[in-house]
């Protein structure tokens, strides 16, 4: 029976563009400025990549549909090449078919890169795509953004554990203000300033209850890495990063249709609870020492310190106000500023967690350095909380 | 017996006071006419309001039952597509039925009417649902933006419980040019109100009820209530007194409240007048626009047992003043509003898709489990309860007539609406089935999780570069 692909994959070579508005540089430069670090980092020429994956979501504002295109940016010498979008997950996917394809023992080595150009859709906020979840449902949904959907979870959870509107906005308001802080230490991160609970918590509303700040930053940007065989590893550097579990859940369509109680993402769940089986981790507020969420809102980390079974269910205020989740707490959060500070370009989100967590655990994260981290895990959501699809991943040295 | 068997109406929620559209911009010459007007959302149209008119007609009616369709408007939405079969649609009817739209002139609803009672004379067991519905705007400034008001009446017309019968009728037409648009027009033009006034509308309804009377052998004095639209308030008093009636014999006209509903108005007056009739009453109806209907029905004793509609005097009662002008001008498109480089990325329709999935989109059909009996929306092939996951074993299941819970909601200022912020909101259905909806006739302060709302029908999108109104069902709080 198949047992998944724990320490049998490793990270050799990251790279991380800056994040923000990258009003000068198109999808292709973003790619080429990640590509370049992730070699340099891994020491290896473009030659020796046997097979690519592209995680892209929004052909509306990037370099094409396909994964020609991406090929054709790297000038990529007629290897396999393969794009995913599956939501602003995507970047996480990618780096699941680079793994699987080294762990199914297909290629040595492999490159997983992500790239989203958003700032070219002319206003903010993600792409208006009426038929981003098809033509019947451009017909009955909502008008809905993002940040209403997620809004949605804030008032479902606020209503389910009796929080009133304005304690929960200063609960959200401090998960945002603990993000800019790391953020601030980050010189890649897109929105590098540090602000009050107080600025948060009178800032504009953009989807009600949830403020500019309770959003992340929408950003250009990249991220890539290369991976290869647990075997081939220490052969490239001293400190490769292994993968611990690699696992993602899709929606079933019956949290919307049948049973969603719009306070957690049940995805998240059940990617996590994959996850820890398959890394053998047996009580993950203990035993994982740092993570990257997929914060595109402030109740979207809330609820997923729930589902990734950090806090107890309705309990996460607490965690949240006692300073849990900071930097120098107990399990750190988005150390990088998340996708809250670091920007949010959809389909490299997923590989810049994992480019946090690979840097922490070589010791190279600045001021932002946790002290002996062992586990590092990486949640990536793409879609909205009623349809999307979650990714959990951990890894360690 | 054939005769009316049910009556429908509707008043949309928000009001306009007159005065408010003659500060904003009575300095353009036109006068201020007294008291409010109802004023259709912005997601309302005459088709949204027709369908809104016939759900109340048909509550406690097998919609099976209903063999044709009569749409009565002169604001169609669109000059080719039918909008009695779109109504037909959303109100899930079958498709064996006759539809009909009557336009083109302000008494063309009770002509839908007369033509209803004939049809179902004719067939006797057939059903004939009429629903009449109009909102008129007339150019910023002028005369019509004061007077014409929005809203829309249906009645169900077969044998059965019978609540009013027609005794007779009696029908005028004349090219009486008052009110036109062409094809290419967005306003209506007209000729001098003095004229429209003494020439034509004090001049053919007291001729039409004259040529009743005497078709009939009858006395103005044999009525309880005498009917007919007004178009100016002192007119419409003067024609009552010529024609010998007492001051209580006139139906209110509802001008200071709702205003000249077009082709809807006579028949929401007789809407009213049936909800305070006697038994033995009679009621004489008359329709003014090229010419007049005049229509003299008989209620019977069945009209006790048809009262529970929300009709004129509920839907009256239910009102949310709309106090800004420029809110009422953007919901017209008398302004051009920013939407935003966000407001113009709108998608084509599909309408193959649109047409395969008529009943979802238009019906608020969905599908019920004949394995474990859970209803779900949209429809599904397989089913989303994950301990049953049976294969085609559904079922069609209608939402559009099931009340429910507010889940979860949010009000969206990212999102383009001409009434921000978008409110939207999880719908659970009593009994089963759920899905997110946009609210609408509600603002953000006042919902709460778990609050009770219904579905209605309106207009979700305009794609103005191809020509498309999509439609869909929103949630409400409903109206007492």
């Amino acid at each position: 029976m198949a047992e998944g692909i724990r320490d049998r994959v490793a990270i050799i070579g990251m790279g991380c563009t800056k994040f923000g508005e990258r009003w000068d540089m198109g999808p292709e430069d973003l790619m080429v400025e990640a590509f370049s670090e992730t070699l340099e980092d891994a020491g290896i020429e473009k030659k020796d990549i046997e097979a690519a994956w592209f995680g892209t979501c929004y052909e509306e504002t990037n370099i094409g549909k396909g994964a020609v295109s991406h090929s054709i940016a790297l000038k990529l010498p007629f290897i396999a090449t393969t794009r995913i979008d599956n939501w602003c997950a995507s970047g996480s996917e990618a780096l699941r078919g680079a793994c699987y394809a080294v762990a199914a023992g297909a290629y040595d080595i492999c490159l997983a890169l992500g790239v989203e150009k958003l700032k070219d859709t002319g206003y903010g906020g993600l792409p208006q795509n009426e038929v981003q979840w098809g033509t019947l449902r451009r017909l009955i949904d909502s008008n809905y953004t993002a940040p209403g959907m997620f809004a949605m979870l804030a008032t479902g959870y606020f209503s389910q554990y009796g929080i009133a509107p304005d304690d929960g906005k200063r609960m959200l308001a401090m998960v945002s203000s603990k993000s800019h802080r790391n953020g601030a230490l980050n010189p890649k991160a897109h929105l590098r300033r540090e602000v009050t609970v107080e600025q948060i918590m009178n800032a504009p509303i953009i989807a009600w209850p949830l403020g500019l700040f309770d959003c992340c930053g929408v950003s250009d940007g990249a991220a890539a890495a290369i991976v290869t065989t647990a075997e081939l590893a220490k052969k490239f550097r001293p400190d490769p990063v292994y993968v611990k579990s690699l696992q993602i859940a899709s929606s079933s369509g019956q949290e919307m249709l049948y049973s969603d109680d719009w306070t957690h993402v049940e995805s998240t769940l059940h990617a996590a609870r994959r996850a820890y089986v398959e890394a053998g981790v047996k009580v993950p507020r203990e035993e994982i020492s740092m993570a990257e969420v997929h914060d595109c809102f402030s109740i979207t980390e809330a609820v997923t310190m729930e589902d990734l079974e950090f806090s107890p269910r309705g309990k996460v205020k607490e965690d949240i106000e006692s300073g849990f989740f900071e930097l120098n707490g107990t399990l750190p959060v988005q150390p990088d500023g998340g996708l809250k500070s670091f920007g949010h370009p959809v389909g490299a989100s997923g590989l810049r967690m994992m480019y946090e967590m690979y840097k922490q655990l070589q010791g190279k994260a600045g001021p932002r350095q946790i002290s002996n981290p062992r586990l590092g895990l990486t949640h990536n959501l793409g879609g909205v909380p009623s349809h999307n699809v979650a990714s959990v991943i951990i890894v360690g040295l | 017996m054939i005769g009316i068997t049910s009556y429908g109406a509707y008043v949309p929620l928000l009001r306009i006071s007159r005065e408010t559209i003659s500060a904003a911009t009575g300095w353009l010459g036109s006068g201020k006419l007294p008291g409010e007007k109802a004023v259709a959302n912005y997601d309302e149209d005459s088709l949204t309001m027709a369908v809104a008119a016939a759900v109340d007609c048909l509550e406690g009616t097998d919609r099976g039952r209903v063999n044709e369709l009569y749409f009565a408007t002169t604001t169609s939405p669109y000059r080719e597509r039918q909008g009695a079969g779109i109504i037909a649609t959303a109100l899930d009817l079958p498709p064996d039925i006759r539809t009909g739209d009557f336009a083109n002139s302000t008494k063309c609803g009770t002509t839908a009417l007369l033509a209803a009672i004939d049809s179902a004379k004719a067939e006797p067991g057939k059903n004939v649902l009429v629903s009449a519905s109009d909102r008129r705007q007339g150019k910023a400034g002028g005369n019509q933006e004061q007077s014409c008001g929005d809203g829309a009446a249906s009645f169900l017309v077969g044998d059965g419980d019978v609540i009013a019968t027609l005794q007779g009728s009696y029908s005028l037409s004349y090219d009486f040019v008052d009110y036109w648009r062409t094809e290419s027009d967005t306003y209506d033009r007209s000729w001098e109100d003095r004229w429209i006034r003494d020439a034509g509308y004090s001049k053919f309804i007291p001729e039409a009820i004259s040529g009743l009377l005497k078709k009939h052998s009858l006395d103005i004095n044999d009525f309880a209530k005498v009917i007919y639209p007004c178009l100016y308030p002192r007119e419409h008093a003067a024609i009552g007194k010529k024609l010998g009636a007492e001051p209580a014999q006139i139906q209110d006209q509802v001008f200071t409240l709702v205003g000249d509903t077009g082709s809807a108005y006579p028949l929401m007056m007789f809407v009213a007048a049936l909800e305070e009739a006697k038994p033995g009453d009679r009621i004489l109806v008359v329709s003014y626009g090229n010419g007049c209907d005049a229509m003299f029905f008989e209620v019977t004793a069945a009209i006790e047992k048809a009262r529970d509609r929300r009709g004129i005097s509920r839907h009256l009662a239910s009102r949310e003043e709309l106090a800004s002008y420029e809110k009422y001008a953007v919901f017209r498109d008398l302004l051009a509003v920013d939407t935003g480089r966000r407001g113009e990325d709108v998608s084509p329709t599909q309408i193959s898709t649109l047409w395969r999935e008529r009943r979802v989109v238009l019906g608020l059909c969905g599908s019920k489990c004949k394995a474990c009996g859970t209803p779900q929306y949209p429809r599904q092939v397989i089913c989303a309860n994950p301990s049953c996951g049976a294969v085609g074993q559904m079922e069609s299941y209608r939402f559009s007539d099931k009340k429910g819970q507010l889940l979860t909601y949010t009000g969206d200022a990212l999102a383009p609406t001409p009434n921000p912020p978008a409110v939207y909101g999880v719908v659970a259905f009593d009994g089963g089935g759920r899905y997110t909806f946009d609210l609408t006739d509600c603002d953000l302060e006042s919902l709460r999780v778990k609050m009770p709302v219904e579905m209605s029908f309106r207009r979700k999108y305009r794609d103005t570069l191809r020509g498309i109104h999509g439609y869909c069902w929103k949630a409400t709080p409903g109206r007492d």
